[in-house]
Order: C-alpha cells, then sequence, then structure tokens
C-alpha cells in the first residue's frame, strides 16, 4: 500500500517540477520566477523525504530538514535584490 | 662522522645566520655595522683553521644529516684540500673586504644592505665549495647567482649596474640551468647525488654513453660562471658593481666558482680527449683572448676584469691538460691569482675612490701624489706579469713548462705559441697599469686632487702584497695547502715542490721573450691602440642584448597568441587541448567490452534530468539577461543535488545547496553595482566555434561518464571504503577521505580558500581606495525600491532561526567523522545563518555585534589544521596521520575523539572565515554607494518604540 501512495506522490512531485520549469521559463515576471524557483526546492525536499520513506533510512528526513532551513535564503537574496537591488545594507 | 665535524653545518651556516645582522647594526653606526659583519665571517674563519691540521695531513672531514633521502638529497658537507683552500679563500678576502668596503662606501650607500647580500654571497660560495651533495651544491650555485645580481645591481640608480647584474644573472643563470642537467644525468650514472661517491666512480662515468652530453652540460655552467669564451662578456659589464663587489666576486669567489667545479670533478670527468679538447681550447682561447682586449681597455677595472678572463682562461686551460703536474700549477695559480688580483682591484678602487676617475688615458704620475698606493699597486702589477721574485711568476712558469711538452691535434707548437703570447700579452697590461697610471709626469687636470687614502682602506690591499712577496720569496710555505689541494683534485698522493729556480728550460726562454716582447708592446701601445679603435669588432653587449630582445620578442609573440586578455581564448584552448588529450587517449584503444545493462530511468529522475538539459539550455539562450541566468543555475544547482541525493550521497547534496545559496549570494551582491545585460561582442563564428568546442567537451565528458558507468572497473573507492574505519578510524568515508586519505589535499585547499578570501579583501579594498570608489559615488543606485530595508518580519524570523542554525552546525560538525557532515559543510551552515543576519538586519547592526575579525578565522583554522597535522611528528608519525580514541563519560553514550575532528575544526574555521570574508568584502562596495546611510537599529520600523512614544503622548 505505501510503495503504491508513494509512488502517486513521487509522480505528482514530479508534475510539480515540471510545471514549475515552466513558470520559470516563461515568466513573465521575476516574481513568477522567484517563486517557482522556491517552490522548486520545496518540491525537492518533499521528493527527498519519499525517498527517505522508500529507502528506509533516516539520513533523507534529515537532510531534508537542512535543505529546508538553507534552501530558503538563496529566495530571500533574490527578492531583496529585486525589492533593493543591495542584498546586504 | 670524525670528532667536531659537526661543526661544518656551523661553518656553513653562519653567514647565512650574520647575514641578519648588519641590517639591525647599522643603526648602531658605520663601523658597528661593519665589525658586526666580520664577527661571523672571522668565527667561521676560526672554526675552518680548527680543521687545517688535519686536511694538510690529507684527511677528509664529513658531516651528514639526511634530508630528503627519497631524492637522494642530504645535507652533507665534506672539507678536503680544495675545500679547506677554497673555503679560506672566501673567508679571508671576505674579511679583507669587509674592511675595505667600509671605508669605500659613501655615506650615501645603505651600508647595511651592502653587508647583508655580501653575507648571503660569502655563505652561498662557502656552501658550493663544502657541499658533499651534488643537489645541494647546485642550490648554493643558484645562490652564488642570485646573491651576486644583488651585488652586482648594489646601485640601483646607475643603469649600468642594473643591466650588468641583469647580464650576470642571465648569463650564469642559463648556465645553471645547462648545469642541473648535467649534475642529473652524472648521478643518474653513479646512482648517488654524493659527490664523494661521484669522484670515486670516474672509470664508470667515462665509459657511459651519457658522459659526453654531461660533460658538455656541466662546462655549460663551469664556463658561464667562470667567463670563460664565447661566455665571457658578462664580467666586464659587472663592474659596474662597487669595487670591493668586484674585487670579491672577481678575483677570490663567483668567477672562481666555475674553476673550482672543473678541478672538483676533476677525477670524475678529466683524462679523456673530449675534456682535453673542449676545456684546454677553450682555456687557451680565453686566456689570450681576455689578455689581447685587456691592454686595450682604458678603465682600470675593464683592464682588470679582462685579465682576470685571460687568467681565468689559464686555468681552465690548465685544469683541461688533464695531467698532474698541471693540476698542481692550477692549484698554486689559483692562490697566486687570489692574491695579486684581490688587491690590484682595491687599488683600482682607491684611484677611483681619490682621483674620481678610473679611466688610464686621464690618469698618470700618481706615484708622487699616492706613494703608498703606488707600491701595493706595482707589487701586485708585477706580479701578475710574472715577474721573478713575485709569487705570479712561479705558477707562469709551471703553466709555461705544461704548455711547453702539450700537443694539440699533432701540432707540437700551437699550444706553447699561444700560451707564450698570452704570457707577452699579459706582461704588456701589466706594465700599461703600472706605467699609465703611476708613472710619468704629474697632472694637474685630474677631476679630484688624488691622495693616499686612510690605513683602513689599504691595509687589506697591503696585507695581500705581503701574501704576494712572501710567497714569491718563499715559495716553501704555500707548499703544505698546494699538496693538500692538489691531491685532493688529482684524487693522487703528489708531493710537489715549489721553487724559483727550475734551471735554464724552455718555460725560461718563454718568460724571458714574454717580458721583453710585454715591454715592447707597451712601448707602441699608442699607435696600436688607434689602429685598436678603428678596427671593428664584434660588440657582445649589442649581441647580447640583440639576443635577448629576440628572445623576449618570441616569447611575447606566444604569450600574448595564447593570452589575448579574453577569458574565451583561455578557455577555449584549455578545453581543445583537454578534449584532445582525450581523443588521443581513447583512439589507443584498450576500452573493455560493457559489462552492465542500463537500468531502467525512474519518471521522476528523467523529470530532474528534464530540468536540468532544459535550465542549461536556456541559460545558453538567455545569459544576456543576468539576473534570469542567475535564477536558471539555481534550478542547475537543485538538479545536482538532487542527483547527489538520489546516489546515496545526501551529504554532498546539503553541501551543494549550501554553496549554491552562497554562490548566488556573492554574485547577486556584484551583479548590483553591474550592467544588468551583457553586451553583445563576439561576432558570429567566434560563436559558431565557442558553441562546437562546448559541445565536443561536454559530449565527450558525457560519453566518459556513460562508459565507465556500464563497465565494472576497480576503483579506488573499494579500498577507501574498505580502510575507512580501520585506517582513519571514521564511518563516513567522505570525511575520511577529506581529512585523512587525502588530508594533505585538504590542508593545501583551506589554504588556498584562506587566501583567495584574503585576495578578495584586498582587491576591494585596492578598488575601494582608486578612483572606482569616487564613480561609486556619483551613481545613484536607490531608484524606484522598496522602502521597508529591514522587514520586521524577517529580523525576528532570522532572530530566531540563527540559534538552530547554529546548533545545527556544531551537530553537523560534531558527528562528521561517522556520519554524513564535516567541518566545510558545518561551516557553510554557520556561513549562511550569519548571511542571514547581514540581509535581514543589515550590515552595521551586525558587524557590531561580530566579536571574531575574519580574518583571524582564517588564520586559526590553518594554524589549527597545521598544528593537527605536526602533532603526529611528536609520535613519530608522518604528518597528518591520524590518532583516534573512545572515551566513555558516564551519563553520555560511549563517542569517539579523533584528531581529525580537530582537523575538522581547522577546515571549518577556514571556510567560515574564508566565506564570510569574501561576502564582508563584496557588501562594503554599498557602503561607498551613492547615499550610504547606514542603520544601527536592526529594524527601521521598531513597533515597541512606536509604543512607548504612543505611551508618553499620552
Amino acid at each position: 500500500m505505501i510503495e503504491a501512495a508513494l509512488f502517486f506522490a513521487a509522480i505528482c512531485y514530479g508534475l510539480a517540477l515540471l510545471m514549475d520549469l515552466w513558470r520559470i521559463s516563461v515568466g513573465p515576471d521575476a516574481a513568477d520566477r522567484i517563486l517557482a524557483l522556491d517552490t522548486m526546492v520545496i518540491n525537492f525536499i518533499a521528493l527527498l523525504v519519499i525517498y527517505g520513506i522508500a529507502r528506509g533510512t533516516a539520513i533523507y528526513f534529515e537532510a531534508a530538514m537542512l535543505i529546508a532551513m538553507v534552501g530558503f535564503v538563496s529566495t530571500v537574496a533574490y527578492c531583496r535584490f529585486l525589492l533593493r537591488g543591495d542584498i546586504i545594507e | 662522522m670524525s670528532d667536531g665535524a659537526h661543526f661544518l653545518f656551523l661553518i656553513a651556516l653562519l653567514p647565512f645566520v650574520g647575514a641578519l645582522v648588519p641590517g639591525v647594526m647599522i643603526r648602531a653606526g658605520r663601523t658597528a655595522c661593519a665589525s658586526f659583519t666580520a664577527v661571523p665571517t672571522a668565527l667561521a674563519l676560526i672554526l675552518l683553521m680548527t680543521f687545517a691540521p688535519a686536511v694538510l695531513r690529507g684527511e677528509v672531514i664529513q658531516a651528514e644529516i639526511e634530508w630528503l633521502p627519497q631524492l637522494g638529497l642530504s645535507a652533507s658537507f665534506f672539507l678536503d684540500g680544495l675545500g679547506f683552500l677554497f673555503a679560506t679563500m672566501i673567508l679571508g678576502v671576505g674579511l679583507l673586504i669587509t674592511l675595505y668596503a667600509r671605508f669605500y662606501l659613501s655615506g650615501d650607500d645603505p651600508m647595511g644592505q651592502f653587508y647583508t647580500y655580501l653575507l648571503l654571497f660569502q655563505g652561498a660560495m662557502l656552501g658550493i665549495v663544502i657541499s658533499d651533495n651534488i643537489l645541494l651544491l647546485l642550490i648554493f650555485w643558484e645562490l652564488t647567482s642570485l646573491s651576486s645580481f644583488l651585488l652586482i645591481g648594489y646601485w640601483k640608480h646607475l643603469p649600468e649596474g642594473r643591466q650588468g647584474a641583469r647580464m650576470a644573472l642571465a648569463v650564469t643563470g642559463s648556465g645553471g640551468l645547462a648545469m642541473i642537467g648535467g649534475m642529473l644525468i652524472l648521478g643518474n650514472i653513479v646512482g648517488s647525488y654524493n659527490l664523494t661517491d661521484i669522484l670515486a666512480a670516474g672509470d664508470l662515468i667515462r665509459a657511459s654513453d651519457w658522459y659526453l652530453p654531461a660533460l658538455i652540460l656541466i662546462l655549460l655552467g663551469a664556463f658561464t660562471k667562470s667567463a670563460q669564451f664565447p661566455f665571457h662578456f658578462w664580467l666586464p659589464h659587472a663592474m659596474a658593481a662597487p669595487t670591493p663587489v668586484s674585487a670579491y666576486l672577481h678575483s677570490a669567489t663567483m668567477v672562481k666558482a666555475g674553476v673550482f667545479l672543473m678541478a672538483r670533478m676533476w677525477p670524475a670527468l678529466a683524462g679523456t680527449d673530449a675534456w682535453f679538447y673542449i676545456v684546454g681550447t677553450t682555456g687557451l682561447i680565453t686566456m689570450v683572448l681576455g689578455a689581447l682586449i685587456a691592454l686595450f681597455k682604458d678603465d682600470l677595472k675593464a683592464l682588470l676584469a679582462f685579465s682576470t678572463v685571460s687568467h681565468l682562461g689559464l686555468l681552465t686551460m690548465l685544469l683541461g691538460f688533464g695531467t698532474e703536474a698541471a693540476a698542481v700549477a692550477a692549484v698554486f695559480h689559483i692562490i697566486n691569482h687570489l692574491t695579486f688580483k684581490a688587491a690590484l682591484f682595491m687599488t683600482a678602487g682607491i684611484v677611483d675612490h681619490e682621483a674620481h676617475t678610473r679611466d688610464i688615458k686621464r690618469l698618470g704620475g700618481l706615484r708622487h701624489l699616492m706613494p703608498v698606493t703606488f707600491v701595493i699597486g706595482t707589487i701586485a702589477a708585477l706580479s701578475m706579469a710574472g715577474i721573478p721574485f713575485f709569487n705570479g711568476f712561479l705558477s707562469k712558469e709551471m703553466m709555461l713548462e705544461e704548455a711547453s711538452h702539450t700537443k694539440w691535434l699533432d701540432s707540437y707548437y700551437v699550444v706553447p705559441v699561444l700560451a707564450t703570447l698570452g704570457a707577452l700579452l699579459s706582461v704588456a697590461y701589466s706594465f700599461r697599469f703600472i706605467a699609465h697610471v703611476f708613472l710619468g709626469p704629474v697632472r694637474d687636470d685630474y677631476p679630484h686632487k688624488p691622495h693616499d687614502p686612510p690605513f683602513g682602506m689599504w691595509a687589506a690591499p697591503a696585507l695581500l702584497t705581503v701574501l704576494v712577496l712572501l710567497i714569491g720569496i718563499l715559495p716553501a710555505v704555500a707548499e703544505p695547502i698546494v699538496t693538500a689541494a692538489a691531491s685532493a683534485v688529482t684524487g693522487a698522493d703528489l708531493h710537489p715542490h715549489l721553487k724559483i729556480w727550475h734551471g735554464v728550460t724552455p718555460a725560461l726562454y718563454m718568460s724571458i721573450l714574454a717580458i721583453l716582447g710585454g715591454a715592447v708592446l707597451l712601448a707602441i701601445h699608442a699607435p696600436l691602440d688607434r689602429a685598436w679603435i678603428k678596427a671593428p669588432r664584434p660588440e657582445a653587449k649589442t649581441i647580447f642584448d640583440g639576443l635577448v630582445a629576440a628572445l623576449a620578442a618570441f616569447a611575447r609573440t606566444i604569450t600574448e597568441g595564447v593570452h589575448n586578455g579574453a577569458i574565451s581564448r583561455y578557455l577555449a584552448i584549455f578545453t581543445v587541448a583537454s578534449v584532445g588529450l582525450g581523443a588521443v587517449a581513447f583512439a589507443g584503444g584498450g576500452l573493455s567490452e560493457r559489462t552492465r545493462e542500463l537500468l531502467p530511468i525512474p519518471p521522476v529522475i528523467a523529470v530532474g534530468w528534464l530540468m536540468l538539459i532544459v535550465a542549461t539550455v536556456s541559460v545558453v539562450l538567455m545569459h544576456r539577461a543576468r539576473f534570469r541566468a542567475l535564477v536558471l543555475i539555481g534550478i542547475i544547482g537543485l538538479s545536482i543535488s538532487a542527483g547527489f541525493a538520489y546516489l546515496s550521497a545526501p551529504d554532498l547534496a546539503l553541501t551543494q545547496i549550501s554553496v549554491e545559496t552562497v554562490t548566488i549570494m556573492l554574485l547577486l551582491l556584484a551583479l548590483h553595482f553591474l550592467p544588468k545585460e551583457t553586451p553583445r561582442e563576439s561576432p558570429m563564428g567566434l560563436k559558431l566555434r565557442d558553441g562546437l568546442i562546448a559541445i565536443a567537451a561536454g559530449g565527450g565528458v558525457g560519453g566518459l561518464v556513460y562508459a565507465f558507468l556500464l563497465r565494472d572497473i576497480d576503483t579506488i573507492s573499494d579500498y577507501h571504503i574498505a580502510n575507512s574505519y580501520e585506517g582513519g578510524g571514521g564511518t563516513n568515508v567522505v570525511n575520511v577521505i577529506l581529512v585523512d586519505f587525502r588530508g594533505y589535499d585538504t590542508y593545501g585547499e583551506i589554504i588556498v580558500l584562506g587566501i583567495a578570501g584574503l585576495i578578495i579583501y584586498a582587491l576591494m579594498q585596492a578598488l575601494l581606495e582608486g578612483p572606482a570608489a569616487r564613480r561609486l559615488r556619483n551613481v545613484d543606485y536607490s531608484q524606484d525600491r522598496s522602502r521597508d530595508r529591514h522587514p520586521l518580519m524577517m529580523v525576528v524570523v532570522t532572530r530566531l532561526l540563527m540559534p538552530i542554525a547554529i546548533m545545527v552546525g556544531i551537530y553537523i560538525f560534531l558527528r562528521g567523522h561517522n556520519q554524513p557532515g564535516g567541518g566545510f559543510v558545518a561551516g557553510l551552515v554557520i556561513a549562511i545563518a550569519l548571511l542571514m543576519q547581514y540581509m535581514a538586519s543589515g550590515f552595521a547592526w551586525t558587524q557590531a555585534r561580530q566579536r571574531i575579525e575574519y580574518h583571524a578565522m582564517i588564520g586559526f583554522g590553518v594554524v589549527i589544521a597545521g598544528l593537527t597535522g605536526a602533532g603526529a611528528w611528536v609520535f613519530g608519525l608522518p604528518f597528518l596521520t591520524s590518532g583516534y580514541t573512545y572515551v566513555h563519560l558516564p551519563p553520555i553514550e560511549e563517542f569517539e575523539l579523533a584528531t581529525a575532528m580537530l582537523f575538522d575544526l581547522g577546515v571549518f574555521l577556514t571556510v567560515l572565515g574564508a566565506v564570510m570574508l569574501m561576502l564582508y568584502s563584496l557588501s562594503r562596495i554599498a557602503r561607498y554607494a551613492g547615499s550610504a546611510d547606514v542603520n544601527v537599529e536592526a529594524m527601521d520600523y521598531d513597533p515597541s518604540e512606536r509604543q512607548s512614544d504612543a505611551e508618553e503622548a499620552r
């Protein structure tokens, strides 16, 4: 049962990644692209967790948490760049 | 090692240690400086003299410390008769020169510098003559080239000095390069780099096929150093140096190094036809040519320089004869030449110093004005001419005697006739030195009224002339040292008898002929001189300059063709070369059959693959819009990181994401001050070319990876996995590789990282102090921006995150040895945590709360890692061997302590410091740009303060 659920979830996140890719490609705005990239990171984290469950190891869960911790920083940096130009004022 | 032999190390080290002193002592005055320069020299000389009895008995003193045994390099010294003779000359004349220079150098010359260079040079020379390892000898050999460069160019304000120094370095340096080749061949033939072994293996060397190449290469080194034809031209130009330098370098030391080497290698290399014809002929030509040119030189020092060239030729010729008697004559003449030539150079210096000119045509009649100098100069010059009862006569007689029965290509006349001619010319220029400088009427047009110098200045040459006379009248006093040195040169037990009267021999007739002929030549010097000036001659300096210019132009053509300043050109060359090498390797065959089948591709992985390809292609297509390209690069980083995670390397995935984040921030910081669009510069053809190269390289690498993945190949990974726990005490193979197996690499890498951080800081500093800072100030970067610089939400969230992130960083760091993690990732994670504070709360606010300088952090990191590595030495293990142990403290579980963790701490600190310093440096630009109002408070609008305002109002 869990295999089927994991497979389904993985497909969903894979599709989400494709949609993010589409959004980044067509834009139209820089904000759209940043948001899509951030979502991409989130989807990636989700996939990592699913992969960890499938492999039956806790390491991926941990890695997912750590990536969640640092992954958003670049989004912040992109946003500050758009808003203020200088990211460290 | 015999008794007291370890003093040899002390002797070798003293000048180098002493070289540190003059620079300090000059503050105490010039006399103090000179005295303190004399101390190490005198001390070394005294130590050397303690060996005198043993060496004169024929013993060889040896001392050795292993240095790099794998390379055959050991710090081994030995002292035999030859080395003793040279060491005595180097140190003895060194002392005299120290005294002389004290009075010669004027108040404007930096004396401390002079003495430091002098001692460096002295140490290098000393090293050459007592080295027992040819690799060590080569090191000292190069050191003499370098330190003599400093000495010759001592008067930096004179273009002749600089050019002369450069020429000397170019000639002797390239000779040294050839010699390195020759010595390596020699070491290869014998199978040992120890000089003692090489000298004992003469027959083996002479029988080897490699004998001739080795001989020619080594002789190139010796000939360039000893200014033999056709490399003689650098020596006169080196006369631009202060006279003490000339006296030291060109009488006793530098130029004698080549002669020393030929004498040293005599047992190993001499005795063949090749040796005789190359060495003997070169010496003969140099002797005659040098003497001929010397006769027509008007500059006193140039005259002496060419006379030195001529005498070096004489020595080379004698060594080239390859007979034992000739070797004795050579050794004896080395001593004699030293005494009279050093005295003559110093005399020339005194004349120059007092009369303010050393042009012979402007001098004359000085015997009345400078009687002491006249006596000294005359005695030395008569010795140079080879007049009886002066020491030059004795060795010249022996030379003529040897020449009289030397056959050259079936001819019994070539050598004796040319040797007599050389002696004749030598008499002529020596007489000219006396007659045209000191004799004749007193003139009234000297640039400066000359008179005798103070005692300190003429004491040194006077002492040397005493030696000239002593040896000239009582040759037996020099017998012990000549015996010891000549025996050392030949390797045979010799007992020469030095005496004045040899009976009526051919040499006597040749001598008489030379003296009479020389007097005649002097009498007709004026018309000869006019003819000489008119005659066309090749000018060595012009030829040399032309050669150097041609070489430089050639090098520039290549350099500018390859390095034209466009990075696309460099990358293209690099990539094409790599692809080419890969193609060659691939064409060599040897690709085994594929042993694995392609696995099915899971759909999600295919998505990742698609993301990577789409993002890469998009970056290529859209790279002109720089911000968009940066976002796309984010996708690529994410995909790579996903790949790492999928291929069971979650820690690499984390590292990749962290590096990506930091990189993006760096690029964004820089992009703020750069144009947001890349201008169109490359023409279509160039784009096409670069595109093809890129596709070839990418396709090649892809194909390579594909080929590897489909085959079972033994890799080093298996070894690492098998030994990681046993050898390195950790179960995280990646970490054990980083801190243990490849710890040395990691150590180098963190140093490079630290240097990179510091360089970025320095560049930024230079940039901000330069004109760019003014331009920055005048640009307004603040149009249409959000007003809230430091949003409340972000400030609060990042502050909450800070302790969590730090804890995570420490956690990752601590478990790194056994579980995914390690110092590198931990450093990045904490760097990101700190960067969040910079971004959210502002630069000034964060900077005010930061206690440790990032520079210091880099330094501490490198030092900790280095000390950890060095700690292994205490236990007699190689650098960076790690140790580990298990500790059990009751409340917590048993845990492991490994030295690797300390090393990892060094990595952690360096990474953190370097990353923060880079970002800090880049973000400093903003302080200079536009309106630079800095916030002291974290938030622009602090709601808590606003509330209190409201309360006050109420």
